[in-house]
């Protein structure tokens, strides 16, 4: 069977499962006793196992029966749950994602073993119980479900016995390797419908329509047809692997209430009854509520890549109608550009809102990293994350994970301290991370918090002073923010000790680095003894930004108007050179000044004296870019230069103008 | 690859001699066009052009082989070749012509001193009178060794 076509759906899904399992691990460790985690862990394992026989994936089905089975015997209470058990259920969702990762890359599942943890699996259940115990709960199932019948359904079987129909209790399985089930069932109802009335269908219809079961379906039908017609109607349907067709005897099930009414006193105990019932659905209720996810369509990336190029190109387009425009001066050509702006910005708009990524995706991975990290260094840690659902662009999702993944480790290693130490500070024995992001206006703030013990201002000093990024002189009367920004300088790193976590010398130089080449900037505020703030502040997006068109000689470049503070002109003859480096007095500030002409290679215009600069800023620094002529701004989309060109200096993308000819984007932050 | 029996090769001139690139690697042939020079790129970069909306880079050849540089490039053309999903241009003076050639017409390069660095010939093509010299391509973008000699 080809099942390669299916393999993306089964990556994603697993993906998902995969996630949805790590989720409810890590409530479970807090809740134990919470019976309703141990049967979703249970459904995901399940439905894992499900897709992985289909796909033949016999590493992973094997496990996740395995893992099936432990969690049902707790789930039956045959076994307590401890802190090993939990433990053994991480590992094996540790093994399931290395499982899932390779077979993202490579198609097939590695050489993980995997047979060492379902021993221990084994062991935990105490005896190598399998297949049999399995078998009987199907056993025990089916009873279960005739004696589980609602009251309503029995109302409708004993009016259906007294105009002769006869009950019977379906069982039907699914072939595993069924693709469509939903539809498969659809057929299956049909088939039944004709012949008899569905009364009772687990799981509910709906359920089966968006595909939420695994491959097994339970009915009751009412109908006046004997046993061996419905197995042949139901037989004619492919793709069933087992049928099991029970007639149900409806004399003794009313029976049976009726007794059990009768024996406990009356009336009482049939509320009793009832009531012992109610949480059992008002769980299934809440499972379903959590099972809701809103309507959403998965599009393959590259297809939402074609489409904001397609977007890109109108824009282009939309520019350059703009300049034939303006010769014409016709008014209704005025009035259809207008037009055609507006449309080309909402469907902009609605374009990036497709490509737009809830920030979950990347805080998704953070708690189990912080429990690991905080058990593996003694220490212990609330991690309190806000802000999940801020929505930012998926080519920034892609960019923050590794910075942000830095920053928390360095928070748990250096900034929180032993519980010991924290209660000779008086402070609370677990310590507390903060994880919060929050839209700003065209950016996303995100922000790492730690109630630890702060940066040490003057083992930084010193720090800097040692390892020659500073002079001890100058390094004296720095400020307290100055001495924080050595942090971030390459071949830096405070701990005393190499520990595993960080501090391996390359850290906060490559968190920086990585902002800034998004476009972001990274600022800390630190108290002793009170902790430590990181705040990231990145852009939505890196497709579309505004610009700035400058031009140098014929040459035409473009300069990110988000570091542009301003434009003005200066005369060429205050330019003073202090220490190689030409600067001005602009509003009594001394300004360096850089002549782009220079950065591009182009020779320099020596008979100009009023010249315009432009003065950028990256953090609080600013610098004053000469440039020949300005011609506007502009809404531009960044193109790459492609991997030949990738790290030609000072060069950050390049964009298609409007008469079709390319522009390079310059690349400010470098040039500071 | 080298060891195919008879492969297509796209055949361009520089400099009135011929070479020769392996059809597979070539996307599409170009009309020269309007550049944008990429300012500290090496110098046989001649720039960047837009190719359907994408920005792709050119490369000179002349002044990659270290040949004279011509006065008009006006009838010259970009052959656009893909290298490990990488697009990129070469400007070459003429091409107009496919060729298939069997390994028996293939010889290794001779290891002497030529006007072209020899290491970026693959082999010598024989076809009829004519040398065509098949270019290993990924060493002349410096792709897979990554060196940039300037």
């Amino acid at each position: 069977m080809d099942v390669n076509q299916y393999l993306e759906i089964f990556i994603e899904e697993a993906k998902e499962h995969l996630q949805n399992m790590n989720e409810n691990l890590l409530n479970l460790e807090k809740n134990p006793d919470d019976m309703e985690l141990i049967n979703e862990i249970f459904r995901v394992a399940h439905t894992l196992k499900g897709m992985a026989g289909t796909m033949g994936f016999e590493k992973v089905q094997s496990l996740t029966h395995q893992m099936e089975n432990l969690l049902d015997e707790i789930r039956s209470s045959k076994i307590e749950i401890n802190v090993d058990i939990i433990d053994t259920l991480f590992e094996c969702f540790d093994v399931l994602e290395e499982y899932i990762t390779s077979i993202s890359i490579s198609g097939e599942e590695g050489n993980i073993d995997s047979s060492g943890l379902v021993n221990r699996l084994n062991a935990l259940l105490g005896n190598s119980k399998n297949e049999e115990v399995n078998e009987e709960q199907n056993e025990e199932n089916f009873d279960d479900q005739i004696r589980d019948l609602e009251d309503h359904v029995i109302n409708i079987l004993s009016k259906a016995k007294e105009d002769g129909y006869k009950a019977y209790s379906i069982k039907i399985r699914l072939d595993e390797n069924c693709m469509l089930k939903s539809a498969r069932a659809f057929i299956l109802f049909n088939k039944l419908e004709a012949i008899s009335e569905i009364i009772k269908s687990e799981p509910s219809v709906e359920d089966i329509e968006d595909e939420k079961f695994d491959f097994e379906i339970s009915l009751i039908v009412l109908t006046k047809e004997e046993k061996s017609l419905i197995e042949k109607e139901i037989n004619s349907v492919s793709e069933i692997e087992k049928v099991e067709v029970a007639e149900i005897n409806i004399g003794k099930i009313i029976k049976d209430q009726k007794e059990s009414l009768g024996k406990k006193e009356g009336n009482k105990a049939f509320v009793k009854k009832n009531k012992s019932k109610t949480p059992s659905t008002t769980t299934n209720i809440k499972k379903k509520k959590n099972n809701i996810v809103g309507k959403t369509v998965r599009v393959d990336i590259d297809r939402l890549d074609n489409l904001m190029n397609l977007v890109s190109e109108l824009i282009i387009i939309k520019t350059r109608m703009e300049d034939i425009g303006d010769d014409s001066k016709r008014q209704n050509m005025n009035e259809a550009i207008e037009y055609l702006e507006r449309i080309t910005t909402n469907l902009h708009d609605a374009v990036m809102k497709v490509r737009m990524v809830p920030i979950e995706r990347v805080f998704n991975r953070f708690p189990r990293m912080v429990r690991d990290l905080s058990k593996e260094l003694g220490k212990k840690v609330n991690l309190e994350m806000t802000g999940k659902e801020t929505e930012v662009d998926r080519t920034v999702i892609d960019e923050i994970g590794d910075p942000l993944v830095h920053l928390i480790r360095n928070s748990i290693d250096h900034g929180i301290e032993s519980p010991d130490e924290r209660n000779k500070l008086g402070k609370d024995e677990t310590g507390t991370l903060k994880l919060k992001a929050y839209p700003d206006g065209n950016h996303v703030v995100i922000e790492v918090e730690d109630d630890g013990r702060g940066i040490d201002i003057e083992k930084v000093r010193k720090k800097a002073i040692e390892r020659g990024i500073v002079s001890e002189d100058r390094a004296k009367d720095l400020p307290k923010e100055e001495i924080i920004e050595f942090l971030f300088e390459a071949g830096f790193s405070t701990a005393n000790e190499i520990s595993d976590v960080s501090g391996r010398g390359v850290g906060l130089d490559v968190v920086k680095t990585k902002i800034e080449s998004i476009g972001g900037i990274i600022e800390t505020k630190t108290e002793s003894n009170k902790g430590t703030k990181f705040s990231i502040r990145i852009p939505l997006t890196l497709a579309i930004i505004q610009a700035l068109l400058i031009k140098l000689k014929e040459e035409i470049y473009a300069i990110p108007l988000s570091s542009i503070k301003e434009i003005s002109t200066i005369n060429s003859e205050k330019i003073r050179k202090v220490q190689n480096q030409e600067v001005i007095l602009f509003r009594n500030k001394t300004l360096p000044i850089i002549r782009l002409n220079r950065i591009v290679g182009i020779e320099d215009n020596i008979n100009k004296k009023e010249l315009v600069i432009v003065i950028v800023k990256k953090g609080e620094k600013e610098a004053g870019l000469i440039v020949d002529e300005l011609i506007g701004q502009q809404e531009i989309v960044i193109k790459s230069l492609g991997k030949f060109l990738s790290g030609i200096k000072h060069i950050a993308g390049a964009t298609i103008l409007g008469n079709g000819s390319i522009s390079l984007i310059l690349d400010v932050n470098s040039l500071l | 690859m080298s060891n195919i029996n008879s492969a297509q090769y796209v055949l361009f001139k520089l400099n009135d001699e011929y070479y020769g690139i392996d059809i597979s690697k070539v996307k599409t042939i170009e009309k020269i066009q309007n550049f944008t020079r990429v300012p500290n790129a090496p110098n046989y970069v001649k720039g960047v052009i837009n190719l359907r909306g994408e920005v792709v880079p050119v490369i000179d050849l002349r002044k990659r082989f270290n040949l004279p540089n011509k006065n008009d490039y006006s009838n010259s053309r970009i052959i656009i070749v893909t290298v490990n999903d990488i697009d990129v241009g070469l400007i070459v003076d003429s091409s107009s012509e496919v060729l298939q050639l069997t390994a028996e017409n293939l010889d290794n390069p001779p290891h002497v001193e030529g006007n072209v660095t020899e290491d970026f010939i693959k082999h010598i093509g024989k076809d009829g009178e004519r040398l065509i010299m098949i270019l290993d391509i990924e060493k002349v973008l410096g792709i897979k060794t990554n060196i940039e000699e300037s």
